[in-house]
C-alpha cells in the first residue's frame, strides 16, 4: 500500500468521513463543470430539495457543444443552445460564476482553471469530465466523475471515493527534438496498455518530467486516463509555482509564501512508497502516431503497423477489428498514410505551447491540395495570447482554418465533425471508432507539430524532417506570464 | 433521432432503487475488450438536458453498422437485464449517459472481467451492480448465454454468485462465483448506494475538513 505520496498526503487531508457502505467521503476543492455533464445534476438537485453548498468552490464554463467558427447566439443548433441556456439559468440560480463566451476567460475547461489559477497543488479537484486528470500536472488530485456525483458535489461539496493504488512512472533522459510530451504519454501509454491503470494514480517523475514545462505536463496527465489511470499527476515544483504565480486566482504576498511552503510539503518524499513503478528512457522515444481505435495502438513515426504476429495474443482481436475499421495494412509503414483533416486543439493540446509548435511546422509552407486543416485554440485567452505573437497570421498563411475556441473536433459534439470515411490527423485524445463525429470517420493521434506536418505534406510525416536540425527547434516552453 | 433502434423491453422491470439483494433476467453478451463510452452512446445522443430518452443511443454506431445483428438488436436478447462484457469495459469518456443509456434499455446488472473506474462508480451511484469474473468464467457465461439465450440468469448479489437455471434446451442448474470490492459490496445490498444524503449529512465533518485546508482560508490560517 502507498505511503508518504502526494497522493496518500492529499487524500488523508480532504478525508472527511467513513461512510456506511465503506467508502471515504472526500473534500472536493474544487469543482468544475460545463454545459454537458452539469443540467440533469442541477435537476436531481431541485429533486432533492437540496441546494449548492459551496457555490464559490464551482466555476463554469461552456467548451463541448460551442461551434468554432461563428458563437452568435442563439446558436444555429437548437439543442446546443438549451444546453447553454440551461447552464446559464442553473449558475445564475445558484451563484456559480460562468465564464461564458466572450467573457475572455472562456475555453475548454481544462485550459481555462490552470490559466485562471484556479487549479493548485494539493487541491482535490473533480469535474465531469474524464480529462480531468488534466489538473494532476500541478500537484492536485483530479479526477472524472459522472453527473450524479456532480449532483453529490454540488450539493455536498464531497464525494463518495475508494482508494486507489499508486503506480510511479519515472522517465529519465532527455527528449528528443521534435519529440513532444504528447509523444511521451501516446509511448507510456502504448507500452502499458489502455487497462493497466485501471485502480490506479499514475505519479509522474524522474529526470524528464521535471524538465517539462506546466503545458507539456498537462498534456501528459491529461491521458493519464486513456491509460486507464482516473488520475495522474506531477509533483509541484518551481516550474509549478512560477507558472501560477500571478494567476488570477494564485495567492499573492505573504499568503503567496505560505502557499509555497505548504505546496512544497505535499510532494512525495524522498521514503514514499508505491505500488508499483515503471521506467522509461526517454532518449528511445520517437513521434508518436496512434493506427488502430485505442490510444494505446501507437507506433514510432518510423514504424510499421504491427502484424497480428507481432502482438501479444490478447491484443490481437481488438487489433483485427482496428485493421478492418482503419483500413491500414498491418506491416505497411505509418508515414505516408494520407489523410483528409488536420485539426490542431482540444484540452491536450490547445495550448499557446501546442500551437507555437505547430505554427513552427506550418511558417513558409502550405497545407497539401484537399486537406482541410484548422485550428482551435484551447480558451480566449490562448486566442488572444496567439493573436499578439502572430500565430492566427502564420496559421493562415499557411492554409489553415484560425478558429474560435471549444472542444471543436475532439468529439464532435458541434459542428467540426468527420465525414464518412474520412481520416484525421489530430492533436485530440481519443481514436475511438466513431469518436470525431462519423461513425466510420478515422482518427490518428499525434502531436500537433506532427499534424502540422500531416497537413504540409498530405500524409502522416516525420516532423524532425520538416524542422531545423538545432535543439532550438524544439517547442519553447510557454511563458508562465499572463 | 437513430434508425430502427428499439428499446429493450415493452414494459422494462423498474429503475432500481433501496437493497439490491439480487437481479433476475436473461442476459445479452456484447463482447470484445476496451470497449468505450464513445461506443456504449455516441456523442450525438449527449446533446439534451435529461437522460430520459437515451436508450435509443445504446450503441447506436455499432448496431447500424451491424445492420439488426447487433445483441442489442437480435430478438431473443429484446428485454434481457443482464449485460455480459469482457476486459475494461466503459474506459473513456466519464459520460454518465453511457450507463443510463444501458438502463434505459433495460440493463439492471453487468459481469465482465474488468470495468474502468469512472464507468463502475457511475453505475454503483445508479444502482446497477457491475460484478466482475474471472476470464474462463466470463467465457463460459458468455458461451452458455450463446447457446441458449432464453436461460434465465439469477444474480444473487449478497453470495457473489450467478446461477443459469436449467431450460428445456440445456437441463440441470450451472453457477459461477463473482467478485465486487467490499465497499460497493455493502452499498448495493443495503441500499446504500445512492448516498447523495449521507454525504450531505456530514455537515460538521465537512466543516472541519474545510477548515483544515489552508487554500479554502487564502493560506491565512490553518497551515501546517
Amino acid at each position: 500500500m502507498s505511503a508518504g505520496t502526494l497522493y496518500d498526503k492529499v487524500w488523508e487531508l480532504h478525508r472527511v468521513a467513513e461512510l456506511p457502505g465503506g467508502a471515504t467521503q472526500l473534500f472536493i476543492g474544487l469543482h468544475l463543470i460545463h454545459e454537458v455533464t452539469s443540467p440533469q445534476a442541477f435537476s436531481a438537485l431541485r429533486d432533492l430539495g437540496l441546494g449548492v453548498r459551496h457555490p464559490e468552490r464551482t466555476v463554469a464554463t461552456v467548451d463541448h457543444i460551442v461551434p468554432t467558427t461563428s458563437q452568435a447566439r442563439p446558436f444555429a443548433d437548437p439543442l446546443a443552445e438549451e444546453m447553454l441556456a440551461t447552464l446559464e439559468r442553473n449558475c445564475a440560480e445558484h451563484g456559480i460564476t460562468l465564464h461564458g463566451l466572450g467573457s475572455g476567460r472562456q475555453g475548454i475547461v481544462h485550459v481555462i482553471a490552470p490559466e485562471l489559477g484556479l487549479t493548485q497543488p494539493g487541491m482535490t479537484v473533480a469535474c465531469g469530465d474524464s480529462h480531468t486528470s488534466t489538473h494532476g500536472a500541478f500537484g492536485a488530485i483530479a479526477f472524472g466523475i459522472g453527473t450524479s456525483q456532480v449532483r453529490d458535489v454540488l450539493a455536498s461539496q464531497s464525494l463518495a471515493m475508494n482508494k486507489l493504488k499508486v503506480r510511479r512512472i519515472r522517465v529519465e533522459g532527455a527528449l528528443q527534438s521534435g519529440v513532444a510530451a504528447k509523444d511521451l504519454i501516446l509511448h507510456i501509454i502504448r507500452m502499458l496498455g489502455v487497462k493497466a491503470g485501471v485502480g490506479y494514480a499514475y505519479e509522474f517523475a524522474g529526470g524528464t518530467i521535471e524538465a517539462l514545462s506546466m503545458e507539456e505536463r498537462m498534456t501528459l496527465c491529461n491521458m493519464a486516463i486513456e491509460g486507464g489511470a482516473r488520475c495522474g499527476y506531477v509533483n509541484p515544483d518551481a516550474t509549478t509555482f512560477a507558472y501560477l504565480q500571478g494567476r488570477p486566482q494564485a495567492p499573492v504576498g505573504e499568503a503567496w509564501a505560505r502557499a509555497v511552503d505548504w505546496w512544497r510539503s505535499l510532494a512525495s518524499g524522498a521514503e514514499a512508497v508505491f505500488d508499483d513503478e515503471v521506467v522509461f528512457d526517454a532518449a528511445l522515444i520517437a513521434p508518436t502516431v496512434t493506427w488502430g481505435i485505442t490510444p494505446a495502438q501507437g507506433i514510432g513515426v518510423n514504424e510499421t503497423v504491427p502484424t497480428a504476429a507481432q502482438l501479444e495474443p490478447d491484443e490481437r482481436p481488438i487489433a483485427e477489428e482496428a485493421y478492418r475499421y482503419m483500413d491500414l495494412v498491418p506491416g505497411a509503414p505509418i508515414a505516408g498514410v494520407p489523410v483528409d483533416v488536420c485539426f490542431i486543439g482540444s484540452c491536450t493540446n490547445g495550448r499557446l505551447s501546442d500551437l507555437r509548435a505547430a505554427a513552427a511546422v506550418a511558417k513558409g509552407r502550405q497545407v497539401a491540395p484537399g486537406i482541410k486543416a484548422f485550428v482551435v485554440p484551447g480558451s480566449e485567452q490562448v486566442a488572444a495570447a496567439a493573436e499578439a505573437e502572430g500565430l492566427d497570421a502564420v496559421f493562415r498563411a499557411a492554409g489553415f482554418e484560425w478558429r474560435e475556441p471549444g472542444c471543436s473536433m475532439c468529439l464532435a459534439m458541434n459542428p467540426d465533425r468527420l465525414e464518412g470515411r474520412q481520416i484525421s490527423a489530430s492533436s485530440s485524445n481519443r481514436n475511438f471508432k466513431g469518436r470525431q463525429g462519423s461513425a466510420s470517420g478515422r482518427t490518428l493521434l499525434m502531436s500537433p507539430a506532427m499534424v502540422a506536418a500531416a497537413a504540409v505534406c498530405g500524409h502522416v510525416a516525420d516532423v524532425r524532417d520538416l524542422l531545423p536540425a538545432t535543439p532550438a527547434a524544439s517547442p519553447s516552453p510557454a511563458s508562465p506570464s499572463r | 433521432m437513430s434508425s430502427s433502434v428499439q428499446p429493450g423491453a415493452a414494459s422494462p422491470a423498474p429503475f432500481p432503487s433501496g437493497p439490491i439483494p439480487s437481479c433476475r433476467g436473461r442476459a445479452v453478451a456484447v463482447v470484445g475488450d476496451d470497449i468505450d463510452t464513445d461506443r456504449i452512446i455516441p456523442a450525438r445522443f449527449l446533446k439534451c438536458v435529461s437522460f430520459e430518452a437515451l436508450a435509443a443511443g445504446a450503441f447506436a454506431d455499432d448496431r447500424r453498422e451491424l445492420q439488426g445483428d447487433h445483441p442489442f438488436d437480435r430478438p431473443q436478447h429484446q428485454g434481457a437485464a443482464i449485460l455480459l462484457v469482457n476486459r475494461n469495459f466503459g474506459c473513456g469518456s466519464s459520460r454518465e449517459h453511457a450507463p443510463q443509456a444501458l438502463m434505459r434499455w433495460g440493463i439492471r446488472a453487468l459481469i465482465g472481467e474488468s470495468f474502468s473506474e469512472i464507468f463502475f462508480g457511475n453505475c454503483l451511484v445508479m444502482g446497477i451492480p457491475c460484478l466482475t469474473a474471472s476470464h474462463a468464467d466470463a467465457l463460459a457465461l458468455q458461451q452458455a448465454i450463446a447457446t441458449d439465450p432464453a436461460a434465465e440468469v439469477v444474480l444473487e448479489l449478497e453470495a457473489l454468485e450467478v446461477r443459469l437455471l436449467g431450460s428445456v434446451e440445456s437441463p440441470g442448474e450451472r453457477r459461477w462465483s463473482l467478485s465486487l470490492a467490499q465497499g460497493p459490496h455493502r452499498m448495493l445490498v443495503t441500499g446504500q448506494w445512492d448516498g447523495t444524503s449521507q454525504l450531505v449529512a456530514q455537515d460538521e465533518a465537512l466543516r472541519r475538513t474545510a477548515s483544515r485546508l489552508p487554500y479554502l482560508s487564502s493560506f491565512v490560517a490553518g497551515s501546517s
